[in-house]
């Protein structure tokens, strides 16, 4: 991707479209936002803490776009009466890529960090119903985001993790006696096809390799299967409420940490500073 | 993905004091989000500022009120999630049966072979259980499905309430015969179907005065969930779904017999529907619905003339629509004593798996054509899995305070279907329809072991959860609540039927709630409609003015007294209040003494008692 490549075609500015395709459709089909006032509430605080954090670090002004990213990933995913969520998530998504830094990278999919801890500490509630159970807008989501992460380059980690998943789902269902279309049914919902497109996917908490990113994901799955096979324990309550976010915050950021460890002595130069992704 | 961006030079003290409240934001964040996420406070008894505690007694058992519900098991397509499927059953409503002014209670069962009760208050703080006598115990049997619940009216114009029953099956209208006891005149009458029913409503929608009847519809009618041929029966949405039962309205002829109004009368709509109430709404002289829908929206039905000049009812575009959550119950009540009609939906919430949160709304249809959410805060909308719940004034101070059940299924403690359930909800509608993708649930507990909450009402300012210091203390999982003048001394006890346990009666033992002013009505109808149901009484005193409803149903599974109580908190002087009679008509009392129970005769005459 060069920097002659129009917007339109930048993988970035795609993420943005179908975050904002998924909000609109959302909102327009199903009332996902019980108020309007969560999208200032989160986007708002996202931008405000983006800018404010981006010149204290930086020396410059901050990526509207990534904080936009924040903010809008935390409006669909997060489903609760008061506003405070929404913008406590935002604040924590965009300040985790300044402040869980290794050698200038962050370490965690910003509201993929936030989501997990806000999961661990209240009572948020995240259960994936908020986008109805149409096919329709299942196939909506499918078409629109291969076609990303096609052009983004990275259909190969989408692909392994639902190949992985139904993998791991077809030995859960072998181990518990649980159907076999209830396994899979969480791969039918729109949201996890939002984590497996944008969450899992978003580069920089990724590792670089291809090989390396394959590995990476069937880990995430195997992490995933094995709190889904903690079901019988309502103590881990927060993980079972989202097995694929926690899973995704336990593995990444090892990875990712492992590998710029691997790649610093070869470093030339200063590393790439943090703050470039949003969701 | 992303686009290399050149690196600047950043003044290292710049750089770290930023890294450092990035910090700060993260776990300052969370610190903060801990906080905010607390539990909203709850009262404690005698504690100064809004008003009185509220203090209550259980003594079930010392009131002759032994009752344990129980369910049974079903086919072996939809048997291994029973406990959801049902969860349901334990009713409860207020009837003085034998009309000698002592309220008395009808309490369903829902399992085979398992009575149903029939508590008639003996006057003396005790009950004794008439329903094998009169012919209502012996109601749940093979072949006609499990009891849900029952709501009384005067159907026949004759002076007593009769009784109409719901089912998961079989419908049953019973007829009160003179001599006190019920003959099943469902066949006779035309309302026999088979509607897996939560719940029934007295209505007369075309002011005829002859009692109508909705029956609303869960699962569709062609399932008979102990002869099934698919295991297709379940919904198809989480939040949806609109391939419910169909309700039905069965139109009063006035001869004895029903006729079907179903396809003239009502929206053609298929939800899930758990509960309806009646009044009139928009303020145009005629009784409209609300409906509480499991995995969908609310609905308004607006009672309006239909093309052919028949009554009838479409559904309101009143603001409910995008809101779909799960409904459970529909409570009328008063919020601010300004003469309108509050309106509490309970709803679902657990920690981290869901919050749809019960749903306290303002009647604004005669003004501007909606209905609002009121500001109940976390104690109203965070109750946990709620079932049923009633509107009523505790402690006499002349705010209506409000009681909601709630607990899902409570076995074992230590293994929790959430997960399970969650696994479902976020796929497409094919997967959740079948029962067969559903898992098993296995003795595991779903929001079980939940308590009750008790609203004291703030002066109208909002509600403080009392339950536990109040003394409601149990854990069970409760359905139909109704508050009643259980002892006739002016004071509200309370009654909750438990799914799958005991019948609980709690007394009212409130500081000062007996020496507080307060006003009863007996509205008794021109015949037919006796029974009175949906008149309205606005009582007007130097609070405000409050408004009740005589109820064909109430909340959940269950139906509250046709008597109605208001608090007057200090009120030293009578009292006025406009009565508007389910016939249109209209009729103003002045002059009202407190602390008097009055019988209001549509004729025009009143008479008082003590």
């Amino acid at each position: 991707m060069t920097t002659n490549t129009p917007w339109w075609k930048q993988p970035k500015w795609l993420i943005t479209v179908l975050i904002t395709l998924l909000l609109v459709t959302g909102q327009m089909q199903f009332g996902i936002l019980r108020t309007l006032w969560v999208l200032p509430a989160a986007v708002g605080t996202a931008v405000v803490t983006e800018f404010a954090l981006s010149w204290l670090v930086r020396g410059r002004g901050g990526s509207v776009q990534s904080a936009y990213i924040s903010g809008t990933s935390t409006v669909i995913l997060i489903k609760s009466p008061e506003l405070w969520p929404y913008a406590v998530c935002a604040m924590i998504a965009v300040a985790s890529k300044y402040a869980l830094t290794y050698r200038g990278r962050h370490l965690w999919n910003p509201t993929n960090f936030s989501i997990s801890a806000l999961l661990l500490v209240t009572s948020v509630p995240i259960l994936s119903i908020q986008m109805g159970n149409s096919p329709w807008i299942v196939a909506l989501v499918w078409a629109v985001g291969l076609l990303i992460v096609t052009r983004a380059g990275v259909l190969h980690v989408t692909l392994t993790y639902l190949l992985a998943f139904s993998g791991f789902a077809v030995l859960r269902a072998g181990l518990t006696g649980v159907p076999i279309a209830t396994e899979l049914a969480p791969l039918t919902g729109a949201m996890y096809q939002f984590f497996a497109f944008f969450m899992i996917t978003d580069p920089p908490t990724t590792v670089a390799s291809r090989r390396g990113r394959i590995g990476v994901v069937i880990v995430i799955a195997a992490v995933e299967c094995g709190i889904r096979l903690l079901a019988d324990h309502p103590e881990l309550r927060p993980l079972l409420a989202a097995p694929p976010i926690f899973a995704l915050a336990i593995v990444g950021p090892i990875a990712k940490w492992a590998e710029l460890r691997r790649a610093a002595p070869r470093t030339a130069g200063p590393a790439p500073v943090a703050g470039t992704s949003g969701a | 993905m992303s686009s290399p961006r050149p690196t600047t030079p950043v003044p290292a003290p710049r750089g770290g004091f930023g890294r450092g409240l990035a910090l700060l934001m993260v776990f300052g964040g969370l610190g903060l989000g801990t906080w905010l996420d607390r539990a909203p406070a709850t009262g404690a008894p005698g504690a100064g500022g809004d008003g009185p505690a509220i203090r209550l007694e259980e003594r079930a058992a010392a009131a002759g009120l032994a009752f344990d519900h129980a369910i049974s098991g079903l086919h072996p397509l939809v048997d291994h999630i029973r406990d959801r499927i049902l969860a349901v059953g334990a009713g409860v409503s207020v009837v003085d049966v034998d009309r000698d002014g002592w309220l008395d209670l009808y309490v369903t069962n829902t399992a085979f072979g398992a009575p149903n009760a029939l508590f008639v208050n003996r006057g003396d703080g005790t009950f004794v259980d008439r329903a094998a006598d009169l012919g209502l115990a012996d109601l749940n049997r093979e072949g006609s499905g499990l009891c849900m619940g029952s709501i009384w009216g005067d159907y026949d114009g004759d002076g007593d309430e009769d009784a109409f029953v719901y089912r998961y099956g079989r419908t049953s209208l019973f007829r009160h015969e003179a001599d006190g006891t019920f003959t099943e005149v469902t066949r006779a009458a035309g309302v026999e179907r088979w509607i897996n029913s939560n719940a029934a409503c007295w209505i007369d929608y075309d002011r005829d005065g002859w009692l109508d009847l909705l029956v609303t519809a869960y699962f569709r009618e062609e399932h008979d969930l102990w002869n099934l041929t698919t295991s297709n029966v379940m919904h198809d949405s989480a939040e949806f779904s609109a391939n419910g039962g169909r309700n039905v309205l069965f139109r009063n002829r006035g001869d004895g017999t029903f006729e079907d109004a179903t396809a003239a009368a009502l929206p053609d709509t298929k939800r899930w529907t758990m509960a309806a109430n009646a009044a009139d709404l928009d303020g145009d002289g005629w009784i409209d619905l609300y409906l509480a829908n499991d995995y969908g929206p609310e609905e308004v039905w607006i009672n309006t003339e239909l093309d052919d000049g028949a009554r009838g009812f479409r559904l309101g575009d009143v603001g409910l629509g995008h809101d779909s959550k799960s409904g459970m119950c529909v409570a009328f009540g008063n919020l601010s004593n300004d003469g309108r009609l509050a309106i509490f939906v309970s709803n679902i919430s657990s920690a981290n798996w869901l919050f749809h949160g019960n749903s306290l709304r303002v009647n604004r249809l005669r003004e501007i054509g909606q209905v609002l959410d009121g500001r109940g805060g976390r104690a109203v909308t965070d109750t946990g899995w709620s079932w049923g719940a009633a509107f009523g004034d505790l402690d006499n101070d002349g705010w209506q305070d409000l009681w909601v059940t709630n607990g899902f299924v409570s076995a074992d403690p230590d293994r929790d279907y959430w997960y399970r359930m969650s696994q479902l909800s976020g796929g497409t509608g094919g997967l959740l329809a079948d029962a067969a993708n559903w898992p098993p649930f296995d003795g595991a507990s779903q929001s079980g072991f939940e308590r009750s909450r008790v609203l004291h009402s703030s002066a109208g300012r909002g509600f403080v959860e009392v339950g536990e210091q109040a003394g409601a203390l149990s854990t069970h999982d409760g359905r139909a609540v109704v508050l009643v003048d259980r002892e006739n001394r002016g004071v509200l006890d309370a009654v909750v039927a438990n799914q799958r346990g005991p019948l609980e009666y709690f007394r009212n033992a409130s500081p000062g709630a007996a020496d507080r002013a307060w006003i009863q009505f007996d509205l008794v109808g021109r015949a037919p409609n006796t029974s009175a149901i949906g008149a309205r009484v606005e009582l007007d005193f130097a609070g405000g003015t409050q408004v009740q409803v005589v109820e064909g149903s109430s909340g959940f599974s269950a139906q509250a007294a046709r008597r109605l109580h208001f608090g007057l908190g200090e009120q030293g002087e009578p009292v006025g209040a406009t009565v508007y009679w389910p016939d249109g008509s209209t009729q103003r009392l002045t002059g009202l003494d407190i602390r008097v129970r009055h019988r209001i005769e549509q004729t025009g005459r009143a008479a008082s008692s003590q």
